[in-house]
């Protein structure tokens, strides 16, 4: 049988995040993502170069609402942004980590920008992994902490968000200062996806520099969306063209542990099952389907996902 | 949609002026001009004056070579003209053109297969451009034939179905977009279509309203190429609006940008 194969045009940008000493940070490793010159994990027609990566979530205070299941393999540590990033690194062998300043936000202790660069800079003290940081995730009260954060972290090469249309001039001129990359997040909508990298690029900031969020949803609850965009995105980017090129990631850890099926426990609901499971393997199946829409790089939260994953993508790299 | 520049051309007068003057200067300009205003490649044609055709078109070849890498359509009936220019090319080249007639497939075939080159076939022939668009895609079914039987991929040959001017021509507008969408059909892949896009506004008043117009319904019927002037910004405009509405690109509110920063 004659084997078709595609011959693309293009391929997804290649983007570093972490800088050693040499290029001038301290951290002891980086991570490579992107660069595929065909649909994911497709071997035989092209070149993967970069397997996904995880980046393991760790927020600067005790996360209000996690289920029991989600709060255990870190039981010592919720409330020690340093401690867990410790644990996160050399308990579960995080490769990478998401520092998540979810105390920025007015919702929660409104903490301030300072106090939030300080966090930033114990975490880049105490581990020696390549870093992602993310604001509260409120466009407004995040243009004020991730200029100052991203100064904190200059020269580290940190992956830094989350820029909106509503504030992405202020997130980018940070990242452009403080030599990191960007996260534009767009509401799972193409056009307005292409449109934000344009609007970035048109700042000046490289579009190789940017990752592209397309808003993640778990499963059961709007995956179909966020999968087709990203398929549709990728496409475009193997198609030539430019403003469409970026590494994709998904907040898996972020959506899929609001949701019921990976909170609720069997006792309430005994045909779903043992939760210690169940919420892992809510996790996990959402992470592994967003790898085949070509997601480059996946923010989770649960030690036993990210282990299955980590399985499934040694599988998947193997050609 | 893959362009090709139609400015280095001897009949406009100031390429003439160059070609004479042996202002090297100029042509390179234009080259250059071109390929920013989003050209693919540049047709070359050392216009109905030229008093040593030859030694002309390896000047130009020559000379643009020296500014830029794009492919270059060679544009002149001659044989020898058209091998001197495509032994001069660094990169890919563009034989333009060959018509339906035996004869010129016999030479210009072998050609393009010894160099390499794309080709432009045109739906004509020694009696002349047919009236409807079954005659035109009859030509263009033999020159497919020919290509296939010389191991042409179908990817490298061009059907122009050869627009009229619309002022003395009217009818063969309908029966050209016609063609283009039967070209489709000819075999699978099909062989790519292409359209000389400026001599539909021959002598017309407004030459970019009627360009423009007829390229956004030429791409709606399939085009795949066209030699125009990259340098009409409305023209080029419309190339990306008409390929935006075929879904070519995805759209953004900035969509003339995104694709100019391709």
């Amino acid at each position: 049988m004659e084997k078709v194969t595609e011959k693309w045009a293009s391929k997804v940008n290649e983007l570093i995040i972490g800088a050693t000493q040499k290029e001038g940070g301290t951290r002891s490793s980086v991570i490579k993502v992107g660069g595929a010159t065909t649909l994911p994990f497709l071997h035989f027609e092209g070149v993967i170069p970069n397997p996904p990566a995880i980046a393991m979530e760790v927020w600067d205070m005790e996360p209000p609402d996690w289920p029991a299941v989600l709060r255990e393999p870190f039981r010592d540590v919720l409330g020690d942004p340093v401690e867990w990033a410790k644990k996160c690194v050399n308990e579960y062998g995080a490769d990478f980590l998401c520092l998540r300043l979810a105390s920025t936000s007015p919702d929660t202790k409104n903490n301030s920008p300072e106090e939030a660069a300080r966090t930033v800079k114990r975490v880049l003290e105490a581990v020696s992994v390549p870093l992602m940081i993310i604001g509260c995730n409120q466009a407004e009260k995040d243009t004020e902490v991730i200029p100052i954060v991203s100064e904190a972290a200059r020269g580290e090469n940190c992956l830094v968000g989350i820029a909106v249309q509503a504030n992405y001039k202020t997130i980018t001129a940070a990242c452009q200062s403080g030599g990191h990359s960007v996260i534009a997040e767009s509401p799972i909508d193409i056009n307005l996806a292409k449109q934000l990298n344009i609007l970035i690029s048109d700042m000046g900031f490289p579009l190789e520099k940017i990752v592209m969020h397309p808003a993640t949803g778990a499963l059961g609850y709007g995956l179909e969306y966020t999968y087709s965009i990203m398929e549709r995105s990728r496409l475009a980017a193997l198609q030539g063209d430019k403003m469409m090129s970026m590494p994709m990631v998904n907040f898996v850890g972020q959506e899929v542990w609001r949701a019921k099926e990976a909170k609720t426990s069997e006792e309430e609901v005994p045909e779903w099952g043992p939760l210690a499971s169940r919420g892992p393997l809510w996790e996990a199946t959402t992470a592994v389907s967003y790898l085949q829409a070509g997601a480059d790089i996946l923010v989770m939260c649960h030690p036993k996902a990210i282990d299955s994953v980590k399985k499934t993508i040694e599988e998947l790299m193997k050609k | 949609m893959f362009v090709i520049g139609e400015r280095i051309n001897g009949m406009f007068e100031n390429v003439a002026m160059a070609i004479k003057e042996g202002d090297k200067a100029t042509i390179q300009d234009l080259a250059l001009k071109q390929m920013e205003a989003g050209a693919d490649a540049l047709d070359v044609n050392v216009g109905p004056a030229a008093e040593d055709p030859l030694r002309t078109m390896e000047w130009l070849v020559k000379t643009i070579s020296e500014v830029t890498d794009a492919p270059l359509a060679i544009d002149t009936p001659k044989f020898e003209v058209m091998e001197a220019g495509l032994k001069l090319c660094k990169n890919k080249a563009i034989i333009n053109s060959t018509s339906g007639d035996r004869e010129k497939l016999d030479k210009l075939l072998p050609l393009a297969k010894k160099y390499n080159a794309s080709i432009i076939g045109l739906t004509m022939n020694k009696s002349g451009i047919p009236q409807n668009a079954e005659s035109r895609a009859e030509i263009a079914a033999q020159i497919v034939m020919y290509a296939q039987e010389q191991g042409i991929d179908m990817n490298e040959l061009y059907i122009d179905a050869v627009i009229l001017p619309v002022n003395v021509a009217q009818d063969h507008s309908r029966e050209v977009l016609d063609t283009i969408r039967q070209c489709k059909l000819l075999c699978d892949p099909p062989p790519k279509t292409i359209l000389g896009l400026s001599n539909v506004s021959q002598k017309t008043l407004d030459r970019s309203l009627v360009n423009r117009t007829y390229l956004a319904m030429a791409i709606a019927c399939g085009l795949d190429a066209a030699i125009l002037d990259p340098l009409d910004k409305d023209l080029m405009d419309s190339m990306i609006t008409a390929e935006l509405l075929m879904g070519k690109q995805i759209y953004c509110d900035n969509y003339l940008e995104a694709y100019k920063k391709k």
